[in-house]
């Protein structure tokens, strides 16, 4: 692309590239997110490709490799636009037919749409998904309309429009204000205003400044950062763009996992394409303001998501957090003042640019406003990312857009916030999700982690996989983390091989304050959260556990028996066959059996029986 | 060796801020962190060996051990977790002998696992060099140790 080199030019080419988009022209869109490709979504653009230059149609047919749309769990996902037909789990083979029929005929592939599970009706429009209908898909809806390696396509839709505006004689302090007044908070967990951030950052001394979009995103659970970045890198941009002149920055940095390869990938082509433009860089649009971003890819330690830790990868080092005597914003990166935001914090910027401070407010609740993109997984029908206004129930994201739980088993609870978040149950599923509400009852917005569990998930096993993650996790640094962590590990532990003591709940409540407390960063000052919530909603769990040696989901591998139901085995010999050290034994068309002392509980002939004769009591 | 040690480091234009991808690239290069290439680079930069070592045992990405013909990563993030990937876990550490995080002293497995590929909707996940197999059970993950030449008993018919 040519150099843009002033405000006006940047809109006319805008304007240009809009025009010369027939907003009637077919175009088939294939989800090419994370998730879609692990299906083999790349396969089947390929297909589609081949097959528009086999039969002719280059020019007349676009496809387009798209973002995460974020229903994962019916990848792969084609939408047939202009009609905004729906088509899910695509065979990688269907690109044929979807072209000869659909787009050339008109007619609807039956078998390729989706069935409403709860009415039992096929649904033609995307827009009309119970699982899309309920969302407000604000910063993530765009994935589906852009080619996130296509300059071209963000400008069509109006990118970059914000960043015109502000370049366009908006004073920094302008900026800094409308953010303020807009009540937008960060989203990687710590739900501090982001205005008064840039505001910080703007009137420390010290040159020069920097600012960094945290981009390790290091949840097990959530991945909106990441389809945010592989999806729509620009809007990212765009709103450090944004960020940089208000607060007065020339250098940019964006810290992002290295093993989001497609993410690093789409966003160090849309920083290369944003320089040729001349959206980076110097004089940036005839302005005098110089910007320009740099990629780091993280060294895969989820303690780097912590602001501290992560300045100190940047400069080199291992990734070990600092105490915050003093905020990153007078002395951050290199010692200089820095600003530190979230991907999704970045990409909400250009919308309230676009759209102002009060339609942003209009959306939300009294202290958390706009929207938050959830990652809504575990035991659920719907697995996906969901964007939803804050203020939203638990009960709507669970059942209405995420269609209730598998199998028809009983929803138990739900983790949010991930290693730092608590488990809520289901007398709080009518909770309005906003920052104070999750914290009020013991759990928090975190990164945006929505985890499911249901009648066969053990609260207790959850909790000590969390200790598990953050033990591993801890940098050592300092004490109450790396010291308490452990030890509260072990009693997790105890406790599931059924040797738990009376007095290990109280140990491990006075202890997770302790840790909470006195621990230097926000690793270990939320680590205890998804102990001491189970703790405070299942304590009935913990004390099957402790006093009757008993898991009553059936999960701990120490307190349960595999035997097998004499009613319902036929005799099939499946177990037998495939038992590892011949425990589950048996003669043909007679009841099997299962010797408890060979077993070692691998769980391989509860997974394979046709007849749900093995029981785990 | 030193050639391409010097390579690595010039692409940062042998800047010290840039030690954590310069060791991705080395262990890119090498597929793991070997002490000769350690030391060239500690000789390039002027960097103390210990710093490195610092690095290496701090960051996941990093090994300081050969790794193995075949790479098995294991998704273990929560959602997986609630799915049952402990289970899983403790099948593939048994058929193949060792513990997460090891190498197969035959140099043939390394089997890691890792936290969150955030791809929730498929799981459980396990990575085979790079192919994805999702909605893992014991059976499939037998089934694919087999195709990879470990005797596993498997129910032909299922």
């Amino acid at each position: 692309m040519k150099k843009v080199k002033t405000a006006q030019e940047l809109k006319r080419l805008q304007e240009e590239i809009k025009n010369s988009r027939d907003p009637e022209k077919p175009c088939i869109t294939i989800c090419a997110g994370t998730g879609c490709l692990t299906y083999g979504s790349q396969k089947l653009v390929d297909n589609f490709r081949a097959e528009i230059e086999k039969q002719n149609l280059k020019g007349k047919v676009e496809v387009r490799a798209s973002g995460c749309h974020g229903f994962c769990e019916r990848g792969p996902l084609v939408v047939i636009n202009p009609q905004n037909i729906f088509y899910q789990r695509v065979g990688l083979d269907d690109a044929e037919e979807i072209i000869k029929e659909t787009v050339l005929n008109g007619q609807i592939i039956d078998r390729l749409l989706y069935v409403d599970p709860v009415i039992q009706e096929k649904i033609l429009h995307e827009n009309e998904i119970p699982f899309y209908k309920r969302q407000m898909r604000l910063v993530f809806g765009m994935n589906g309309n852009i080619d996130p390696n296509s300059l071209e396509d963000y400008l069509a839709i109006g990118g970059y429009s914000a960043l015109i505006k502000v370049l366009n004689g908006m004073e920094p302090e302008a900026i800094i204000e409308e953010i303020k007044t807009a009540g937008l908070r960060g989203r990687g967990g710590g739900g501090f205003s982001m205005g008064l951030k840039w505001e910080a950052t703007r009137k420390a001394p010290g040159l020069p400044k920097y600012i960094i979009c945290n981009a390790d995103e290091g949840d097990p659970g959530a991945y909106m950062d990441r389809s945010l970045l592989e999806g729509n890198p620009y809007s990212i941009l765009e709103g450090m763009l944004i960020g940089a002149y208000a607060i007065g920055s020339n250098t940019g940095y964006i810290y992002v996992r290295n093993e989001y390869p497609l993410a690093v990938k789409n966003i160090t082509i849309a920083v290369d394409k944003a320089r040729e433009l001349g959206i980076l860089g110097k004089d940036i649009l005839g302005s005098g303001f110089d910007f320009d971003v740099l990629i780091v890819r993280g060294g895969g330690a989820f303690v780097c998501g912590e602001e501290t830790a992560l300045i100190s990868s940047i400069e080199g080092r291992s990734g070990e957090p600092r105490a915050k005597y003093v905020f990153p914003s007078e002395r951050g990166l290199y010692n200089k003042p820095t600003n530190i935001n979230n991907v999704e914090t970045w990409a909400n910027v250009p919308f309230i640019i676009n759209k102002g401070a009060q339609w942003y407010r209009s959306i939300g609740t009294e202290n958390s406003k706009g929207t938050k993109i959830f990652a809504l997984v575990g035991k659920i029908n719907n697995t996906g990312l969901v964007e939803v206004p804050m203020g939203i129930t638990l009960r709507e994201i669970v059942y209405d857009i995420g269609g209730g739980i598998p199998k028809g088993r009983k929803f138990k609870a739900v983790q949010v916030g991930g290693p730092s978040g608590g488990c809520i149950p289901e007398s709080h599923l009518d909770l309005q999700v906003d920052f104070d509400a999750l914290s009020k009852v013991g759990s928090m917005m975190g990164s945006g982690g929505m985890i499911v569990m249901d009648d066969r998930t053990c609260m207790v096993d959850v909790a000590l996989y969390f200790l598990k993650f953050l033990e591993e996790e801890s940098c050592g640094k300092c004490t109450p983390c790396r010291e308490g962590v452990h030890q509260m590990r072990l009693i997790l532990e105890r406790i599931t091989q059924g040797n738990g003591k009376k007095e290990d709940l109280k140990t491990i409540e006075w202890m997770g304050k302790a840790i909470i407390d006195g621990s230097l960063c926000g690793l270990g000052g939320t680590a205890p959260n998804p102990v001491l919530s189970t703790l405070r909603y299942f304590r009935d769990e913990y004390e099957a556990h402790i006093k009757e040696k008993r898991c009553p989901a059936g999960v701990c591998k120490a307190l349960i028996t595999y035997t097998i139901d004499p009613e319902l085995c036929t005799g099939c010999m499946v177990c037998a066959k495939i038992c590892p050290v011949e425990a589950a034994t048996g003669e043909k068309k007679e009841v099997h059996t299962i010797d408890q002392d060979k077993c070692i509980k691998c769980g391989a002939c509860f997974e394979s029986c046709k007849f749900d004769a093995v029981k785990v009591s | 060796m030193k050639t391409r040690v010097k390579k690595i480091i010039d692409k940062y234009h042998a800047d010290k801020g840039f030690l954590v991808p310069i060791l991705q690239d080395v262990q890119k290069e090498y597929n793991y962190l070997n002490r000769e290439a350690l030391n060239l680079v500690s000789a390039f930069l002027e960097v103390p060996i210990s710093q490195l070592y610092e690095l290496g045992t701090f960051y996941k990405a990093f090994s300081l051990e050969p790794r193995g013909r075949h790479e098995m990563k294991l998704c273990t993030g929560t959602a997986c977790h609630v799915r049952g990937v402990p289970l899983i876990k403790d099948n593939i550490e048994r058929i193949l002998q060792i513990q997460a995080g090891e190498t197969t002293p035959d140099l043939e497995f390394t089997f890691e696992t890792v936290n969150c590929l955030g791809a929730c909707a498929l799981g459980p996940i396990l990575v085979v060099d790079g192919e994805y197999h999702g909605n893992l059970s014991i059976s499939r993950t037998n089934r694919i140790l087999k195709k990879l030449g470990k005797k596993v008993k498997i129910d032909e018919e299922s």
